[in-house]
Parts: C-alpha cells; sequence; structure tokens
C-alpha cells in the first residue's frame, strides 16, 4: 500500500470547478443546448452529486470536465481541473491532464474494461503513457491498487482478463485503474447503476473509503436519490440542462427549495419501517399480514414446483427450481431478486416463451406447459404483458393504434372499427390522447411508450397482467406515474398482476405477495407487509438493508446494519 | 406516489413529454415517409433515380415493347445502306453498324434486355434471399443450418460454371433475357440470406417479437409483420447492390457467350458482336459501353443513398455551415427546421435506441450526442437489468467514430 500516494492536494482546495460552462451540440437540424450556464465547485475530500434525469445534462457536464465530448459539442465557459483551463486546451496537453489530475469511472464496467486484454496490461497502461512507472515496478503498483479496491489475491489475478471476474470486481478493477496516476479529482459516472443492490453497497462503501484515505474529490452522477443520501456532501440539481437547486445533501434531500427538487423526491419510492434488526415485534404483525392471503375462488394464476432448464454448451443449466406461488384476482404477487436470480425466467416461463421442465402452471385451471396449438392461444388470451424495455417492446415500423391493435388482430376479435374504438378506449385509460393512434413509436417518450404497452398488454381484457421490470429503464418521475396508472387500472379491470423487479421500494407501494428468488430458487415468500417490513431470512434482510434509501440520516443508520448484518 | 393536484408549473419530466406530445401538430410520420424524406435530400441518389427513370422510359418507348410500337421511326431489325461509313446523324443517333442497321434501335432494346435482366435478378433474388434468410434466422435449429448449407453451396460454385453448364443446352426461351434473369437470380440469393438471418437473429430477439409470441402470433405473422419489416433497410440497399451487379454480370456473361443470345440482344452481347468494329467504328462499342455505366452508376449511387436514408448516424455529417454559424453567434444563429425534420433526425433507425426521453429539446440534444457518436454496433440489445437512466444521453466516449460497424 506505500505505492498508493495519498494525493498532494490539502482538503479543502478546489480541485473541479465549472464557471458559466454553456455545451451546445451542433447538427444538421441545428444547434441544442445540453448545458446552460452550470457553475459548481469540487472540494478536495468531499463528494458533489449532480442529479438530475436523462436529458438534464448532467453526463454531458462530466465529459466536458474530461475533454471528452464528441466533435460536434460547442463548449463554453471555464472548466478548471486543479488550476487548468480544460476548455479549448489542446489535445496532447488534456492527455497529460487526464489519469493524473482527473480520473472517469463509468458505468458498465463490462464495457469500460477491453475484453482482450488482462488487466494487468490495462492497469500499467497509463503509467507507462504517463512516464510514471514501467514494468515490475508499475505491475506492483497495480497489485498494491487491486489489493487496496478489494480484489483478494491481485498479485495472480492481475493476469486474468476482464471476463473473469464478477460484475462487482470489474467496477473495482474500474475504480482501481482510475486510480493508478493519483488523481485529484474522480468522475464517477452512475458507477453503481448496472450493479446488484448488494454489490452496490459494496462498491459504495469502497468509494467513501478512498474519498477519506486518499482524499480525492469526487463528483458523482447518478439519478439514484439513495446513493446521493449514502454518499454525497453537497448535491446539485440539474434540469433540462440547468442547474436548478445545489446545497448540501441535507438541505436538499430534506428541505427542498425549487419545485422540481420537490417533485423528483416525491416521486422516489420509499421502503420505510423495515425491521432489519428487532426481531421481537415479528411474531405478532406477520401472522396478522399473513391472514390477508385471497380465497381459493379468486385464484387466476397457480405456479407448482416449476422447474426450468437452459440448454448451454456443457448441458443443462437449471435456471429455477422448486418454484411455487400464487396469484389471485386483483392481487399483485411481486417476484423479485438480484440479477441470475430466475425472475424473468420465470415470468417468461408463464407467457409460453421458455418450456418448463416439470411442475404446474396454472391459468384458470388449465396447466399451461400441457396446451397445444389451440387451446393454448385460447389460454393465453387471458394474459397481458409488458415488458422492461419501452424502446424495444413497440414494433417501430406499427403505428400506435397497430401496437395496441395487435392482441385483437392476433386472435381475431372484433371488426376493424371495434378495434380501433377498443385501442382508443384503452389509450384514453392509460391517459394518451387518442390521436398518437396514428403515431409511430419514436414520437413518444419512454414512459409514453411503456403506457402504449400497458394499453395493448389491456387489450383482450386479461385476466393476469405479467410486467416484466415495467419501470426499471424510465426516470423516477416518469416511472412514478406509470406505477400509479397501473394501480388504477388495476382497480378499474380487476385483472390479477405478475410483478417482476428488483426494486424492493417498488415492490412495497404495487404488491400484496412477495416471493424473494436467489439462484432459481425461492428463498422466502408471503405478504409484502411481512417480507418487507419482518424480513426472516438473512438473504432478504440483506437485500433490504442494502437498497439505499434518500434520507442521510436514516441512509446512515441502516449502513450500520448492513455493516453488522455482514459480521 | 405523485400529487396530481400540486403544481402545474412543469417541474416533472413526464408533464414536460406529455406537454410536447399534446403540443405537436405536426403530421405523424412513418418510419418509410422519413426515409423517404431523408432520400429526397441526398443530391447524387435523386439526380440518378431522374436519369435511370429516363433511361428506362427512352428504352421503353423509343423501339416499343412486346410488339407495342414506339416513337422511333427505324426498324432497327432491318437493314440498309451505311450513310457516311455508319458515323451518328441526325438520322441515326446512335450511327449504323456493319450491316447498316440501326444502332439507336439495336442499343435501345439491348438496354431494355439488360434491364429486364437486371431488375428479375434484383427482384428474384431479394425475394428468396429474404425469405429464405429469415426463416432460418428466425427457427434457428435445422432450418437454419439446412438452408445455410445451401447458401454455403452457391457460393463456392462459380457462377460461369453454373452459366455456362445451362448455356449448353440453350434454345428458345432458354436464351431469352426472363431466364436468364431469373436463373441468376436464383443463384445469387446467399448473400443477401446471409445478411436477413443475422438481421433476424438480432431483431428476433427484441421484446416486441417476445410481446407477439406471447400473444400468441404465429410465426409466420411474425415473420411477415415483425421481422421483415424491420430488416427492410438491409434487403432494400442490398436488393440495389444486386441489380447493379446483375448488370456488369450480364455483360460478363454475354459477352463470353453464356448469356444472351441471338436473335434476342443485350448490352453485352452487343460489345461482344461489335468487338472487332472498335478500330473502324469506335461508336459501336462505345453506346452499349455508356449504357451500361449510366445504369450500374445510377443504381449504385440510388442504393447509397438508401443506406444514408435508412442509417442517417453513418458518416457523421454535420454541416461545416451550422458548426461556424454555431461558433460565431451562438446557437440561435443557426437555421433550425421544422419539428418533422428534427424527427426525422432522430428516429426512422432500425437502431433502437433504450429508452429515448423525448422531452423539449433535451431529446434532441440528445439526438445530437448519439448522432455524433455513432453506434459502434447498431443491432446490440438494450442493456439489461436495472438501468434506470437508461435514457440518459449516454454518452460513452468509448465508442469514437472509428468504431463503427458496417451494417450492410
Amino acid at each position: 500500500m506505500s505505492t498508493l500516494e495519498k494525493s498532494n492536494v490539502t482538503k479543502g482546495d478546489v480541485v473541479l470547478e465549472f464557471q458559466d460552462l454553456r455545451v451546445d451540440f451542433v447538427s444538421d437540424d441545428g444547434a441544442k443546448q445540453a448545458v446552460k450556464g452550470l457553475n459548481l465547485t469540487v472540494r478536495a475530500g468531499e463528494v458533489v452529486a449532480l442529479v438530475g434525469e436523462s436529458g438534464s445534462g448532467k453526463s454531458v457536464t462530466s465529459l466536458s470536465a474530461m475533454g471528452l465530448l464528441p466533435p460536434n459539442a460547442m463548449t463554453r465557459g471555464k472548466v478548471n481541473v486543479t488550476g487548468h483551463q480544460v476548455v479549448g486546451m489542446r489535445e496532447d496537453k488534456l492527455r497529460a491532464l487526464r489519469a493524473t489530475e482527473i480520473a472517469m469511472v463509468f458505468q458498465e464496467p463490462m464495457t469500460a474494461l477491453n475484453p482482450v486484454l488482462t488487466v494487468e496490461r490495462q492497469m500499467t497502461e497509463s503509467l507507462e503513457s504517463h512516464n510514471l512507472a514501467y514494468g515490475e515496478e508499475a505491475t506492483a503498483r497495480a497489485v498494491a491498487l487491486l489489493e487496496r479496491v478489494g480484489i483478494p489475491d491481485a498479485a495472480k489475478r492481475i493476469k486474468q482478463y476482464p471476463h473473469q471476474f464478477s460484475g462487482g470486481q470489474r467496477q473495482r478493477i474500474v475504480i482501481a485503474m482510475a486510480l493508478t496516476c493519483g488523481p485529484k479529482v474522480i468522475i464517477a459516472d452512475e458507477p453503481t447503476t448496472a450493479l446488484d443492490v448488494t454489490v452496490q453497497a459494496e462498491v459504495l462503501d469502497l468509494l467513501r473509503e478512498l474519498k477519506d484515505d486518499l482524499g480525492v474529490g469526487i463528483l458523482l452522477i447518478t439519478h439514484n436519490m439513495g446513493v446521493v443520501a449514502d454518499m454525497a456532501d453537497r448535491v446539485s440539481v440539474m434540469f433540462l440542462g440547468e442547474l436548478v437547486e445545489q446545497g448540501t445533501v441535507e438541505q436538499i434531500l430534506y428541505r427542498p427549495q425549487h419545485p422540481y427538487t420537490q417533485r423528483l423526491l416525491a416521486s422516489v419510492p420509499r421502503l420505510t419501517d423495515v425491521a432489519l434488526t428487532h426481531e421481537d415485534q415479528v411474531g405478532a404483525r406477520a401472522a396478522e399480514a399473513q391472514a390477508a392471503v385471497g380465497e381459493a375462488a379468486d385464484l387466476v394464476l397457480t405456479v407448482k414446483d416449476v422447474a426450468i432448464d437452459y440448454k448451454v454448451r456443457s448441458g443443462v443449466f437449471r435456471a429455477a427450481e422448486g418454484v411455487s406461488f400464487d396469484v389471485y384476482k386483483r392481487g399483485t404477487t411481486a417476484l423479485v431478486g438480484e440479477s441470475g436470480s430466475g425472475k424473468s425466467t420465470v415470468a417468461k416461463a408463464v407467457l409460453g416463451l421458455i418450456p418448463t421442465a416439470s411442475g404446474r402452471l396454472e391459468i384458470s385451471g388449465q396447466n399451461l406447459p400441457s396446451l397445444k396449438g389451440k387451446a393454448a392461444r385460447t389460454a393465453r388470451r387471458q394474459i397481458g404483458v409488458v415488458f422492461q424495455d419501452p424502446a424495444a417492446s413497440l414494433d417501430p415500423r406499427f403505428p400506435i393504434g397497430d401496437c395496441v391493435m395487435e392482441p385483437m388482430v392476433v386472435h381475431k376479435v372484433g371488426s376493424k372499427a371495434d378495434r380501433i374504438k377498443r385501442a382508443k378506449e384503452l389509450l384514453d385509460a392509460v391517459k394518451l390522447p387518442s390521436d398518437v393512434i396514428n403515431r409511430y413509436p419514436h414520437e413518444l417518450s419512454g414512459g409514453q411508450k411503456q403506457r402504449v404497452g400497458i394499453a395493448r398488454a389491456l387489450s383482450l381484457d386479461p385476466t393476469l397482467l405479467v410486467a416484466d421490470e415495467p419501470t426499471s429503464a424510465l426516470d423516477v418521475s416518469v416511472q412514478a406515474v406509470v406505477l400509479e396508472m397501473l394501480k388504477e387500472l388495476q382497480a378499474e379491470f380487476g385483472f390479477a398482476c405478475l410483478f417482476v423487479s428488483h426494486d424492493l421500494a417498488v415492490v412495497d407501494h404495487l404488491a400484496d405477495q412477495v416471493v424473494v428468488m436467489r439462484r432459481g430458487q425461492v428463498v422466502e415468500q408471503g405478504a409484502t407487509e411481512r417480507i418487507l417490513h419482518f424480513p426472516q431470512e438473512e438473504y432478504t434482510k440483506e437485500l433490504l438493508a442494502a437498497a439505499p434509501v434518500p434520507d442521510p440520516d436514516a441512509q446512515r443508520i441502516r449502513r450500520e446494519a448492513r455493516h453488522q448484518l455482514r459480521l | 406516489m405523485t400529487d396530481k393536484n400540486s403544481s402545474q408549473n412543469l417541474a416533472s419530466i413526464a408533464e414536460v413529454e406529455d406537454a410536447k406530445l399534446a403540443g405537436s401538430d405536426a403530421a405523424p410520420l412513418s418510419q418509410g415517409k422519413l426515409v423517404f424524406k431523408r432520400f429526397m435530400r441526398h443530391k447524387p441518389a435523386m439526380i440518378s433515380s431522374v436519369i435511370l427513370i429516363v433511361v428506362i422510359l427512352v428504352a421503353i418507348t423509343s423501339i416499343g415493347i412486346g410488339g407495342i410500337p414506339g416513337w422511333w421511326p427505324i426498324d432497327y431489325k432491318k437493314t440498309s445502306i451505311s450513310v457516311d461509313g455508319g458515323a451518328p446523324s441526325a438520322e441515326h443517333w446512335f450511327g449504323q453498324d456493319d450491316l447498316g442497321r440501326d444502332y439507336f434501335g439495336l442499343v435501345m432494346s439491348g438496354t431494355q434486355a439488360s434491364l429486364i435482366i437486371a431488375f428479375l435478378v434484383g427482384i428474384t433474388g431479394t425475394v428468396l434471399g429474404t425469405l429464405l434468410g429469415a426463416l432460418a434466422g428466425y427457427f434457428r435449429g435445422w432450418v437454419d443450418a439446412v438452408i445455410m448449407r445451401i447458401a454455403d453451396i452457391f457460393f463456392v460454385v462459380p457462377l460461369l460454371l453454373i452459366a455456362a453448364i445451362i448455356a449448353k443446352g440453350a434454345s428458345g426461351f432458354i436464351n431469352s433475357p426472363w431466364f436468364l434473369g431469373i436463373m441468376l437470380g436464383v443463384v445469387s440469393w446467399a448473400g443477401l440470406a446471409r445478411l436477413v438471418r443475422a438481421q433476424v437473429l438480432s431483431l428476433r430477439e427484441r421484446e416486441y417479437v417476445d410481446a407477439a409470441r406471447a400473444m400468441g402470433a404465429s410465426s409466420w405473422r411474425i415473420i411477415l409483420k415483425h421481422l421483415i419489416p424491420n430488416a427492410i433497410g438491409t434487403v432494400l440497399v442490398n436488393a440495389t447492390l444486386a441489380i447493379a451487379a446483375a448488370v456488369l454480370l450480364e455483360t460478363a456473361l454475354s459477352f463470353l457467350g453464356f448469356g444472351v443470345r441471338p436473335p434476342n440482344s443485350s448490352l453485352g452481347l452487343l460489345i461482344s458482336d461489335y468487338q472487332n468494329s472498335f478500330t473502324t467504328r469506335p461508336w459501336l462499342f462505345w453506346w452499349p459501353g455508356l449504357m451500361i455505366l449510366i445504369v450500374a452508376l445510377s443504381v449504385n449511387f440510388i442504393g447509397d443513398g438508401l443506406r444514408d436514408a435508412f442509417d442517417p448516424r453513418q458518416g457523421g455529417r454535420i454541416k461545416r455551415r451550422n458548426l461556424i454559424a454555431a461558433g460565431l453567434m451562438g446557437p440561435s444563429a443557426v437555421d433550425v427546421p421544422s419539428a418533422a425534420d428534427r424527427a426525422a433526425a432522430g428516429a426512422a433507425d432500425p437502431v433502437e435506441r433504450t429508452g429515448s426521453a423525448s422531452l423539449l429539446e433535451a431529446v434532441e440534444v440528445q439526438d445530437a450526442v448519439e448522432e455524433s457518436k455513432q453506434q459502434p454496433d447498431g443491432d446490440s440489445s438494450p442493456p439489461g437489468g436495472r438501468h434506470a437512466s437508461g435514457a440518459d444521453p449516454d454518452t460513452d466516449p468509448e465508442s469514437g467514430p472509428d468504431n463503427e460497424g458496417q451494417r450492410s
């Protein structure tokens, strides 16, 4: 660890400063302002969070500090990196600045690392190109850094390729790479967005430690208010290219002044009152919550002991095993878990998109996997589906009306006029103007597309709606609108809902039954109230403790609780 | 979660988006219309289209087709006395051949034949290639194996050999342009089939295909309604390139005596027939050569224009004028075209963005960023997992203009 120098700045020095930064993008179709006059300072030893939704210009801001904007970007104003004015700087000077003064941690660790080079090669590259260390010395430094960021057996593993590390480890490597040349300021652009919550919590812990140990300044770009509460000292909120509000994390999260910040915070789903440590209350309230399960007559979907196999090169991979749960009329059952837990696999099996290896999937008493041909089609009519990615779930060549009417066309329901009438009703139900019927998906935003997806799912009046991460690709404020709409529609149409999500706070708002999955198996299941507020299993507790809440004080307590859980 | 009665001052993205949608009065544009708009702006392609249409019209109307007489007064089949050694004149625009036949009429009939062959090859090859490629990509497994192995056979057996074998026993209908066109189409589908298969393999993983399957749509419906229309860019561009290649292939085959044979005629055959006159009557060589050049070149330019129209992000063409204007006078100096044009820049690309958020100018900024950044692989499926901010301007500096994936 001796090779890891503390950066030679004192706490409180300004390491990154934006003065009236303006960025315009120029294209054939004119110029568009991405950042409209931004003022922001990052001091050594502090974390400044830059928060905003899509199109707020937060990523553009961070790239301007690195001098990495595309050639059609016009940058004006001042960007000071440890006293060097970056705007208009020559490329070779900029290169000298990168890694030694300012470094970046990217969102997607898999694409930030080159898959065909060993970790060693990639880590020593910047040391060598900045004439800081060569050969064995460079490798020694890199190994020390990897140890520092928590890669076990670093001397050996440094010879491996990125794919041989897990997602969390890859992000640690990316962080180590950012640190190789001892930068004074690090820009972390959504560093944990691509990671599971438990891994996210660990990576955030690491970043916090590094900030304290090395005294670097961190500009944290994120959309996640929980991450902000967990990490940030000061917060700046951007909306449509403008800085609408800035202040300390307590000021912003507890007493937001600007209406945008207020609305943004109001849209963040919160999961509170989780009994992680005090087991005493569990008994009474759990039993009480358990009683609220629906009656057998209202049973819509029964999943019984289902196993699902994937064919892989080396044989068969069991993606899910022994999964059993029920979905009741007007009820919502949520499948939660991290990536690889098999939650989406189960949902796909319910939709009939992948075959089951054993077990029963009964909808209205019929076992779906055993149905053939026409019977299967009729049974499927009862199931509607909403997918995760609104951009991919609508055929770009279909007008919105045709998208919504497609299920009716496939099942030959009604005349053309009937279908159009129904499509208009459905679009009205999801609060879209009925003239969108002639528009095309590319003219709509992500949230609007997702509403079209919901309208399509409801067009045959399904008894069961399968929603596979329907809001995870959306901004929080848009997510709030879509979730609220789902709730209203369920009350109106009375369908049962199988809701797949990784976001426990969303699930808490929507579901009345929760099934927690891990590695293809059910860890814990039962009423939402019991699972999410009085969890019994360690894994569920860990999941709950790892999800950050947008409240700095509460988050500090949770963080400590989580550290205790891990011990 | 949101308080619907609170402030109405557009402080939420969802509201901004809805306000934008309600406020947009631009006529909805389908992808086809957007592509057409962009094609119209591609000058070389537009000029080429005009030239090609003129060539087709002249070739058909001048000497007529299928017994219907045209406006050209001279019967090109009749021999007569050579005027002025058969050089081009006011009476015989393209001159006369060594037997005194009118060469304009001969070239026009050759052009007709060559065009028929070219388009037949284009149509047959495209229909076969698209269907077989889509079947292979959609069903995978043994269907894929069988179709692609057959394609491999067409790749390894030289076209000349197939043509020579067929030409050996040729007589009557066999050596007409119609037969040659269909035959060449039947043997030249393999390349397109590979491309379409690759595209379908990636398209079939899209969620709209899953959605269609989940609602019980048949495989045929999915292939015909969802997969092929979304692969149409690849298909159309390659169809035009196949047409251009077919013009040259027909020339080569006819020149070698394997293609069209008398009494039918084609441009290649004309060149072959009069190759010996090159020194004495060079126009007998130049005119058919010029026609081949015009047709092949203009079809190629049209293909080029189509490719640009389907994939506007290729080449990152930003008008220098706009960059300078913005630099000198700020963004307000740049002329901003209509909403429809702006939509044209961002959409209609077969490439889908992850959860695009079109809120006022933000979306256009996003387009600008992406247009310059160029997707390294247009078909990469959107990132799964927890991309709550999938709609971010997502400026990934790793993908510079150099790692552009050629899409067709």
